[in-house]
C-alpha cells in the first residue's frame, strides 16, 4: 500500500526488454445472430516490465476479455479476431497451439478471481505445488518440495510440512489466494494478469494479498495487468490506469495524472461515484447503463450517458489522443469540460449531536446457529431517520444480526424492540403491522426477486399482502413507486430476469418500500453491483431517508461507503460490537486497534 | 449450440452485460434443440396415430380377417385371425391414455411430497423422504402385480392409480432435489419475511422455478408409464381382455414369433419408437434445465 515510492525509484532499474505489448486487439462474437459484433476493439496497451497497470471498467466493459486475451485465450461464443499480442516480440494470437500452452503459464500467467475454484480440493497443497513444477519441468523431483517451500515463503504463508499437507478447504480465502500467486511466480512468468484477485476478500487480507502481489513484481520484473472494477484497488497499486468503457480504452495514463486530473467524463463520473474515508460525499450515479455488444451507441460510446456531450459526440466517433506526457483520452471535448477536483462533491458529515427519536433497540442480542455461538451481547439502537452501519470483516456477525431484526433467523436470546415493544423471533409470529414496518432487502438482487414474475407482481405483493392497495390502484402505486427508484414505467411488464443488477436492486428497493416501512434493513445490498450503480443507490437511500423519514440498518464491509451514508457505526469483530458511536469519532478518531487496522487497510483515493 | 445463450457459468456480471437484449424464451431456445423437437414430432405423430388411426382401420377390433398366423393384409392376422394393422391402430389409445393419465397423477403426487418436504425441511423432511425410501425400495412392477392379482377384474382407473403411485415417490426425490436449491434462495426468503401463506409460497414462488427440470422428469416417467402399462399387457393385465392393447398383442402372439412375426414386432416396434421418442423429448429439456434458464 505505501509501496509506490520506492516504486518508482527502482523502475527505472527494472525497466529492460519489451515486456508485454498489445497492438489493436478486437475480440468478437462468433454465432449466427451475433457474429462479428465486437466485445473489444482496438485496444492498444504496453505493459512495461515490472511496472502493474490497471484496467478498470464497469461490468460489461470487456476488461476481462482482454485480460484473457494476452493468454490467447477467448470464452466459448467469442474470438480474438483482430491485433496482436507481443510477449518479447513474438505474437501469441499466430503461435501454434502447442507453444501457446507452454507460454500460459510460464511466460504469461493468470491469477482467476476465485481460486478456490482453480485449486483441486482433494489434492493437498504441497503436492499441487510440486506437480505443477513436475508439469513446467522445473527443477529436479529431488528440489521441486524446497521450490514449493521457498513460493510459499515468498507469499509470506507458512512452510513446514503441517501447511504442506492441507487441503484447500482448510485455508482461508487470503491464504487460497497467496498460494495462487505463489504458484503464478514459480514459473517465473515475465507477464501476470490478474482477474479481480481480491473480490471477496476482507480489507485485510486485500491489503496483504495486494501487497504481496506488487512486492514480487518489483523483485522479478514481471509486469502486471490488474483487472479490476474498484478504482480505490487500483489507485493504491497501479503505476499506471486503463479505464474502459463499451470495449474501448477510454482513457490510459499515470496513476497520479488519472486520479488527479481525469480528461475524460466516464473517469470523472466514476470517480464522483466512489464514496471517500476521509469526508462525506453526496454520491452520484451514472444515468443509463452500460450498453451490450452490439447495443453500443455510434459516435462516442460514452454519448447517451454523458453530462458533457455536444452535438459531434453522436456523429464523430473519438479516436484515442494524447493530452499529455503518458496521457491519452477518447474524447471530443476533453479539453472543453473544465478542470477536476477530487474533493468535488463532499457534503458535512451527519451531526452527531443531533437528537435522537430511537424506533429500534437491540438489547444483550445473542444469536446461535444450532450449539454455535455467534453473536454475543450485542446492544444498539436505531433512531428515526438515522442509518446505522453495521460494519465488519466476514464472519463478524453483521448480517447475522440483520437477519435476526428482519425475522430471517430464530435463534436468539436478548430483546429486539421496535417502537417500544418487544419483536417476536420469527417474522411469522410477528404481527402484520411488525413485518409490514420493518423490511429486508437482501445482498445480491440476481436471488432476491422471483425470476418467474414480473416486475408488476413483484412490487405489488406487499400492498396486496398489507392491505395498502389492489388491483389498479396497486399497479399505480407500483408505478409511482418505481418512478421513485428511477425506472420507467414500462419495467412493470418485464420479468426480473431481464433486469440488469442495478435495476434488479432497485427493483427490490421499490418492494420494501410498497409496504411503507419505516425501517429498512440492508444487507450488503450495493456490494455485487458496479460503484456508478452503488452511487446511484446510495444517493436514492438518502433521498428517502430525508422525505419519507425511514430508519435504516446498513450492513456492509465498505468503511468509505459508511462515511457518507451513516450517521452512526457500530464496528463489530467476532460477533461482538467492539467500538460504536457517531461515524465522525469512530473513523476520525478510532479507539481500537482494530477499527484503526479496519481504517488503514481500506483502499481510498482521497 | 450458438452464442445467444449466454455461456456457461454466466455471473451476475455476465447478466448485467447482456444488458437490454432479452434472454430468447423458453420455447424458442427449445426449439433450437434437435433432440427436443425430434422427440416431440415423433411423439405427436405416434400420438395422432392411436387417437386418428382407429378411424381408418381397414377391419374392426375383434373381426376375424383370415386364418390364424396367415400373411394376408400388410401385417398378417394375429393367433385368432384377427387383421395385425386393424388390432395395431385400435390398441394405442389404451396405452396412450392409461400412462399419461398415470404420469400426471404420479407427477402431482410426488412433486407435492418432494416440495413439502423441502420447504418445511428439518424433521418434516425426514420423515417424508424415509417413508419415501421405503416405498421406493418396492419395485415398481411387483407393486402393480400384488394389487392386479389380488383385484378380479382391473378397471383402467386402477392401472392409472398404479401407475401413478409407483411414480410418485422416484418423482418426490427429483422435485425435492431441485427443490432444495430454490428454498433457500433469497427470494423464497423475501416471501416469508412478508409473511406470505406457506402454500402461496409453494404454489407461487416455489413452484414456477421447476417447471423445466419437472417437465424432463415428466416426459421420463411418461416414458417409463408406456413400458410399464405395456409391461402389464404383456401379463395379461389389462382393463379389458378382449381388445387390442399393444403389450397384450406382443403376449398373445409370442407362440408364432418363427412364422408370422409381424404380430409381435409390430407392437413391438410402436412401443420402442414412442418410448425413445418420449425419452429424447425428456433429454432435450433436461440439456435446457441443466443450463439454467
Amino acid at each position: 500500500m505505501t509501496t509506490t515510492a520506492d516504486q518508482q525509484d527502482e523502475q527505472g532499474a527494472v525497466r529492460r526488454g519489451a515486456g508485454l505489448v498489445v497492438e489493436g486487439l478486437g475480440v468478437s462474437l462468433t454465432g449466427r445472430e451475433r457474429a462479428g459484433t465486437d466485445v473489444v476493439e482496438g485496444i492498444d496497451l504496453v505493459l512495461r516490465p515490472g511496472e502493474v497497470v490497471g484496467l478498470v471498467g464497469e461490468s460489461g466493459s470487456g476488461k476481462t476479455t482482454v485480460g484473457t486475451s494476452l493468454l490467447g485465450y477467448s470464452r466459448a461464443g467469442a474470438v480474438i479476431s483482430s491485433g496482436k499480442v507481443l510477449v518479447e516480440g513474438r505474437d501469441v494470437l499466430t503461435m501454434p497451439w502447442r507453444e501457446v500452452r507452454q507460454l500460459r503459464g510460464e511466460e504469461v500467467a493468470y491469477v482467476p478471481q476465485d481460486p478456490a475454484s482453480a485449486l483441486n480440493p482433494s489434492i493437498r497443497i504441497g503436492k499441487q505445488i510440486v506437480e505443477l513444477q513436475t508439469l513446467r519441468g522445473i527443477g529436479t523431483t529431488a528440489s521441486r518440495l524446497q521450490g514449493a517451500r521457498d513460493g510459499l515463503a515468498e507469499v509470506g504463508l507458512p512452510n513446514d510440512d503441517e501447511f504442506l499437507r492441507r487441503y484447500p478447504h482448510q485455508l482461508s480465502g487470503g491464504q487460497v489466494q497467496r498460494v495462487a500467486l505463489a504458484m503464478a511466480f514459480l514459473p517465473k512468468p515475465k507477464v501476470l494478469v490478474l482477474d479481480e484477485p481480491t473480490t471477496g476478500l476482507d480489507v485485510t487480507t486485500q491489503a496483504m494479498v495486494l501487497e504481496t502481489m506488487a512486492g514480487l513484481c518489483r523483485t522479478y520484473g514481471v509486469s502486471a495487468l490488474y483487472v479490476t472494477h474498484d478504482l480505490a484497488v487500483v489507485a493504491n497499486i497501479a503505476d499506471r490506469v486503463a479505464v474502459m468503457y463499451a470495449g474501448q480504452i477510454a482513457e490510459i495514463g499515470d496513476r497520479r495524472t488519472i486520479f488527479a486530473s481525469p480528461s475524460h467524463p466516464y473517469t470523472r463520473a466514476l470517480l464522483d461515484s466512489i464514496p471517500h474515508l476521509s469526508q462525506a460525499r453526496a454520491l452520484t450515479g451514472i444515468p443509463g447503463r452500460t450498453p451490450a455488444p452490439g447495443a453500443r451507441p455510434g459516435g462516442c460510446r460514452f454519448h447517451d450517458r454523458c453530462a458533457f456531450v455536444a452535438e459531434e459526440c453522436r456523429t464523430t466517433e473519438p479516436e484515442l489522443r494524447s493530452v499529455g506526457p503518458d496521457h491519452d483520452v477518447r474524447c471530443l471535448r476533453s479539453e472543453d469540460i473544465g478542470r477536476w477536483d477530487i474533493s468535488r462533491g463532499t457534503v458535512p458529515d451527519a451531526d452527531p449531536d443531533q437528537p435522537r427519536e430511537v424506533v429500534l433497540s437491540i438489547e444483550g442480542l445473542d444469536v446461535f446457529y444450532g450449539r454455535k455461538h455467534v453473536v454475543h451481547d450485542v446492544s444498539f439502537d436505531v433512531g428515526k431517520a438515522e442509518v446505522v452501519a453495521l460494519v465488519g470483516e466476514s464472519g463478524s456477525g453483521k448480517t447475522t444480526i440483520s437477519r435476526c431484526v428482519g425475522g430471517l433467523h430464530r435463534e436468539w436470546t436478548g430483546s429486539i424492540s421496535f417502537d417500544g415493544t418487544p419483536l417476536a423471533k420469527g417474522a411469522r409470529k410477528r404481527s402484520a403491522a411488525d413485518r409490514k414496518r420493518i423490511q429486508y432487502i437482501f445482498q445480491n438482487p440476481y436471488l432476491s426477486l422471483n425470476p418467474r414474475l414480473t416486475v408488476e407482481q413483484i412490487v405489488t405483493r406487499p400492498m396486496e399482502l398489507f392491505g395498502i392497495a389492489k388491483g389498479r390502484e396497486a399497479t399505480d402505486r407500483a408505478k409511482v413507486l418505481l418512478d421513485q427508484v428511477a425506472l420507467g414505467p414500462a419495467m412493470l411488464e418485464l420479468q426480473a430476469n431481464r433486469l440488469s443488477g442495478g435495476e434488479r436492486q432497485r427493483v427490490a428497493i421499490a418492494r420494501a418500500l410498497a409496504a411503507e416501512p419505516d425501517v429498512l434493513i440492508c444487507d450488503e445490498i450495493t456490494s455485487a453491483l458496479d460503484v456508478s450503480v452503488q452511487g446511484s443507490i446510495v444517493a436514492l437511500l438518502e433521498g428517502l431517508r430525508i422525505e419519507r423519514g425511514i430508519s435504516m440498518l446498513f450492513v456492509t464491509h465498505n468503511l468509505a461507503l459508511v462515511r457518507s451514508i451513516a450517521a452512526r457505526v457500530e464496528i463489530l469483530q467476532a460477533g461482538r460490537v467492539v467500538e460504536a458511536g457517531s461515524v465522525v469519532s469512530v473513523m476520525d478518531s478510532p479507539a481500537e486497534d482494530y477499527t484503526r487496522n479496519l481504517l488503514a487497510n481500506s483502499p481510498r483515493i482521497d | 449450440m450458438s452464442a445467444v445463450e449466454e455461456t456457461p457459468g454466466s455471473t451476475p456480471a455476465g447478466a448485467a452485460q447482456r444488458g437490454p437484449a432479452p434472454s430468447p424464451g423458453f420455447w424458442t431456445r427449445a426449439r433450437r434443440q434437435p433432440r427436443f423437437v425430434f422427440g416431440l414430432v415423433v411423439t405427436v405423430l405416434v400420438v395422432v396415430f392411436a387417437v386418428v388411426a382407429p378411424f381408418f382401420a381397414p377391419f374392426g377390433e375383434n373381426e376375424t380377417a383370415g386364418a390364424p398366423f396367415s400373411p394376408d393384409g400388410v401385417f398378417g392376422t394375429d393367433y385368432l385371425g384377427q387383421d395385425v394393422l386393424s388390432r395395431l391402430m385400435y390398441g394405442g389409445e389404451a396405452i396412450l391414455l392409461i400412462s399419461v393419465l398415470g404420469t400426471l397423477l404420479g407427477m402431482v403426487l410426488g412433486v407435492l411430497i418432494g416440495v413439502v418436504a423441502a420447504y418445511g425441511g428439518g424433521w418434516w423432511d425426514e420423515v417424508i423422504m424415509r417413508l419415501n425410501d421405503v416405498t421406493l425400495a418396492f419395485p415398481q412392477i411387483l407393486l402393480a402385480l400384488v394389487v392386479l392379482t389380488a383385484v378380479e377384474q382391473p378397471t383402467a382407473w386402477i392401472i392409472v392409480l398404479l401407475v401413478g403411485v409407483s411414480h410418485a415417490p422416484r418423482v418426490a426425490r427429483v422435485s425435492r432435489g431441485v427443490a432444495l436449491g430454490i428454498v433457500s434462495r433469497d427470494f423464497v426468503v423475501a416471501a416469508e419475511a412478508l409473511g406470505e401463506r406457506r402454500s402461496r409460497v409453494i404454489l407461487a414462488e416455489v413452484l414456477p422455478n421447476m417447471s423445466t427440470p419437472l417437465l424432463a422428469e415428466a416426459g421420463l416417467r411418461l416414458t417409463y408409464s408406456i413400458g410399464l402399462v405395456a409391461a402389464l399387457g404383456f401379463l395379461g393385465f389389462s382393463a379389458d381382455p378382449g381388445s387390442a392393447n399393444w403389450g397384450q398383442m406382443i403376449q398373445e402372439n409370442r407362440l408364432a414369433l418363427s412364422t408370422q412375426p409381424w404380430a409381435v414386432l409390430a407392437p413391438v416396434a410402436v412401443i420402442a419408437v414412442f418410448t425413445i421418442a418420449t425419452n429424447l423429448m425428456a433429454d432435450g429439456l433436461a440439456q435446457l434445465a441443466q443450463r439454467g434458464e
